[in-house]
């Protein structure tokens, strides 16, 4: 999927372009279907099974059973959707960040208020 | 004709709709927030406006990547809110302006914004959450309503500049409007904040305060930037504040500030509030 365009590069984050639209469409989607309870629970019950009918391939069905976000993302998944994956396991945005960052949850959230502090 | 009495720009974080919920406003960690909004609904009270034109981005409630406009608007008598996976409370239906609606979507493909039409559109907590902020406790909604969707998850993302002609384009719309309503403009998102990447949790502070500040003074100032100059600046999400750019355009000419509110951090955001009218 190389397009040969020159991307800017930020280091620690990916711009949600086409390729990766592309590449993280089935994960994408899958995460898209969670707005419905009935999904949710679906997937509670039988993650696997809801992976393969939603057509993940082995990389995004391993970052998705894993719950590494940073996994996910180099899957081709999209923080907006990702976040109602996450929502299903209680996951809140500092867990996922803390998650990312390497830190504690509790050294993530004091990062936040100390760029308060500045 | 229709008058614009002035805008509003505020961060939309989902898990405010749940501290309303739980009535969390006086906790300590909620209070820097919250209280930003009274002396912006008593300007509500005093400008009293019968329509609210929300600028937001969709977070995939109503729009996936199946089908992705870079700018919809709603053309719809009501409009729905739904389960978004995340366990926020769903709001009752909010009142839309067909009229408004259909008068915009002339003029402003007229004016060459070829816009997505919506006769059916499901809003998010990017649209129900500042209503709920500006207007607490009243269901249903007080002003009949006019979604507009930009589209901040896909990129390439609309650039600062043409979102700022997009405000201006709504804001003649508006204003070409054969009606005695009165209209406020509301821009939701940002300001900085990343939710995803080893770069998860930044926060320019410095960055953000000075975008408040030029959106009153000098709003052109931000459509030097690019959209991933933005994402450097403000974050993956943090470029939402290009809502913001796009609502300030909607007032067309100078503005003064009514009232302002900063507060870091709101889960992993930097929340900002801004209200503005014409002078």
């Amino acid at each position: 999927m190389n397009t040969g365009k020159q991307k800017r590069v930020i280091p620690g984050t990916t711009m949600f372009d086409g390729d990766m639209a592309r590449k993280g469409y089935a994960l994408n989607k899958m995460c898209f279907s969670f707005n419905s309870a009935e999904n949710r629970a679906a997937y509670l019950k039988d993650k696997e099974a809801y992976c393969d009918k939603h057509g993940l391939n082995e990389q995004q069905k391993k970052a998705v059973l894993s719950l590494q976000v940073l996994d996910m993302l180099a899957a081709g998944g999209n923080a907006y959707y990702l976040a109602k994956l996450g929502g299903i396991f209680g996951l809140d945005m500092q867990d996922i960040g803390a998650q990312q960052t390497g830190m504690t949850k509790d050294e993530f959230k004091a990062k936040l208020v100390a760029a308060g502090r500045s | 004709m229709a008058k614009i009495v002035g805008g509003i720009n505020v961060t939309h974080v989902p898990y405010i709709g749940r501290a309303i919920a739980n009535k969390l406003q006086q906790d300590p960690y909620w209070k820097p927030f919250f209280d930003g909004f009274p002396p912006v609904r008593q300007w509500l009270a005093k400008v009293k406006p019968d329509i609210a034109v929300v600028i937001y981005n969709d977070h995939g409630l109503n729009f996936f990547l199946d089908k992705m406009p870079t700018f919809a608007i709603g053309a719809a008598a009501e409009y729905n809110n739904a389960d978004e996976g995340w366990g926020i409370p769903t709001l009752p239906p909010y009142q839309g302006d067909v009229d408004l609606s259909w008068h915009m979507i002339d003029s402003l493909i007229e004016e060459e914004f070829d816009m997505v039409t919506c006769q059916e559109m499901l809003v998010d907590h990017a649209f129900t959450i500042p209503l709920e902020l500006f207007w607490p406790d009243q269901h249903p909604c007080p002003v009949r309503t006019v979604p507009i969707c930009v589209n901040t998850v896909q990129f390439p993302l609309p650039k600062p500049a043409r979102c700022f002609k997009f405000g201006q384009a709504i804001g003649r719309a508006i204003e070409s409007w054969d009606s005695d309503a009165r209209v406020v403009v509301i821009g939701t998102g940002g300001l900085s904040h990343q939710l995803d990447g080893q770069r998860a949790g930044f926060i320019n502070k410095e960055f953000d305060l000075m975008f408040m500040e030029k959106l009153i003074s000098d709003p052109l100032w931000v459509t030097r930037y690019s959209i991933p100059d933005l994402v450097e600046l403000t974050g993956t999400q943090g470029v939402e504040l290009i809502n913001w750019l796009t609502a300030r355009g909607a007032l067309l000419g100078e503005v003064a500030k009514v009232h302002a509110n900063y507060h870091v951090p709101i889960s992993n955001t930097a929340s900002g509030l801004l209200c503005m009218e014409a002078v």
